[in-house]
């Protein structure tokens, strides 16, 4: 498996890269960490004419805070993702996420940037920026636009990017004191790619007020699922016993997954019913302050 | 288009030069350019870790990088992981039963002694999650576990705590 010829590109500032993707538009192809992409490569399911490669534009990997915000460059490895001090402390779930990405070698190379633009329904770092509303900041010769994640994934590996953009950082808003979070996912072997994979939020209310509980799921649809269930929980007791449970055979009956030979609608749906479970039961402890 | 250049890169110490097309894996370019076949190849899409490297201390998928990336980097092969004899950690996996036909072995070297550079106290079940990364098909993995478990023992112990 060898990938078909490709002219290659190293710029060294943002501003050749972005004059590199718009002279070639079409026929262009950027590479950060190369861990979706050069498997496309190989197999000559992506064949660009000119490969633009990223990778010494180290001004795009960092980790930056702000009161109320987690900025990270685009070029900024899972490994760090997962690792980085600022990140457990103002995004566990995120940190959480990133660590169980592929294995060891693949979060040393592979990029935030590149997991958005590649776009599986299952990755897990598409769904922590979906369910936290994250906005991503593209940059083209024509200027900078922000996208909210909800708008920027369009289809299985399909996102709001256009010949010449880039995406240069993403922002997180900072999950708020006291917020409960879980991520769990299913996969067959470990580092594959998920089934299916679910994380949320939830903050429990003052007396009398309802708790907040965001929640979104991967793998069972074209992109990132972020679920209502502000309907499904007025009215409910999330002190009473078996509450994880009916939600979690809510969110199951909710979705529609893909029917196929190899994973079977049903199958999908029972492993999502299971890992909502798991997570609301996290979620929920951690909101208490309990170790799950 | 794509017409070869001439790349200079930094293979186990050594600057070495060779004339590449921008589409040459860098695995193919160390074991067909350089001679270095102890990086070895299995799937060429980054599952099976055979092909495991140090780009500059790091590991890495030698399959998924094209050599000409590689100008300006130091790369890291099994043959230049020990300078007498075997590491630690070769020698563990020698004495643990770590292998039977070899093939997988240069990836799980390459990719534990970074790891081991990093964690150097790690849990059981850490390694068992690094190991992920690396696919055996004769040994099985109990063996290649408890030779990293060990090989982590002997290293702290050498470095005195
Ligand atoms: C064995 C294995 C297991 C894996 N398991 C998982 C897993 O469980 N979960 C998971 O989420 N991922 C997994 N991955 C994929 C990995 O996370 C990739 O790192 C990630 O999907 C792509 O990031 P990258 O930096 O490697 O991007 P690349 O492969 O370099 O690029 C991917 C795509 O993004 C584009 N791109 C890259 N950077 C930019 C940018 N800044 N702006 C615009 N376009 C850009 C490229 O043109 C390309 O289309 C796995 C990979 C392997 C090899
Ligand atoms: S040959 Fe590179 S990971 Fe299999
Ligand atoms: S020892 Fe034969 S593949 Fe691991």
């Amino acid at each position: 498996m060898k990938p078909a010829s490709f002219d290659y590109h190293r710029p060294q500032t943002i501003e050749a890269a972005l004059d590199l993707l718009a002279r070639y538009g079409e026929a262009a192809k950027p590479i950060a960490g190369g861990q979706s992409l050069g498997p496309m490569l190989n197999m000559r399911l992506a064949r660009p004419e000119h490969l633009v490669d990223l990778n010494d534009l180290v001004e795009l990997d960092y980790v930056r805070e702000t009161d109320t915000e987690l900025e990270i460059g685009a070029l900024t490895r899972h490994h760090r993702v997962a690792n980085a001090v600022e990140v457990g402390r103002s995004h566990p779930l995120l940190a959480s996420a990133a660590s169980t990405i592929g294995h060891y070698p693949i979060r040393q190379r592979g990029t935030l940037g590149g997991s958005l633009v590649h776009a599986d329904p299952a990755a897990q770092l598409p769904l922590i920026a979906v369910l936290g509303n994250a906005k991503i900041i593209v940059r083209g010769q024509s200027g900078t636009r922000e996208i909210e994640a909800g708008d920027f994934f369009k289809s299985v590996m399909t996102v709001d990017l256009r010949y010449g953009e880039m995406v240069i950082a993403v922002r997180f808003p900072k999950l708020l004191p006291g917020t409960g979070w879980a991520f769990d996912m299913f996969s067959r072997r470990r580092g594959d790619f998920a089934i299916v994979a679910v994380a949320a939020t939830l903050r429990l209310g003052d007396e009398g007020h309802q708790p907040v509980i965001e929640m979104a799921l991967g793998g069972v649809d074209a992109v990132p699922l972020r679920l209502d269930l502000g309907d499904w929980f007025e009215n409910r007791d999330i002190t009473a016993a078996g509450w994880t449970r009916e939600a979690a055979a809510h969110v199951a009956a909710t979705i529609s997954p893909e029917d196929n030979k190899m994973v079977p609608a049903d199958f999908r749906r029972e492993i999502a019913d299971m890992l909502c479970e798991n997570v609301l039961t996290a979620a929920i402890a951690r909101a208490r302050g309990e170790t799950p | 288009m794509s017409e070869a250049r001439l790349i200079s890169l930094t293979v186990n110490g050594e600057t070495r030069e060779t004339l590449v097309e921008p589409r040459r894996l860098l695995s193919d370019v160390l074991r067909e350019d350089f001679a270095l076949t102890g990086t070895h190849v299995g799937c060429e899409h980054g599952v099976c870790g055979a092909c495991t490297v140090l780009i500059d201390e790091k590991p890495a998928r030698a399959c998924l990088t094209y050599a000409i990336q590689m100008e300006g980097h130091e790369i890291t092969t099994i043959e230049a992981v020990s300078d007498a004899g075997l590491s630690p950690l070769q020698r563990a996996l020698h004495e643990e039963h770590g292998l039977q036909c070899g093939f997988c072995t240069p990836g799980i070297v390459m990719t534990f002694e970074a790891f081991l550079r990093d964690t150097p106290d790690p849990g059981e079940e850490e390694v068992r999650d690094v190991l992920s990364g690396n696919l055996c098909r004769c040994t099985g993995y109990q063996n290649i576990v408890s030779a990293v478990m060990k090989a982590a023992a002997e290293m702290r112990e050498a470095a005195g705590d």
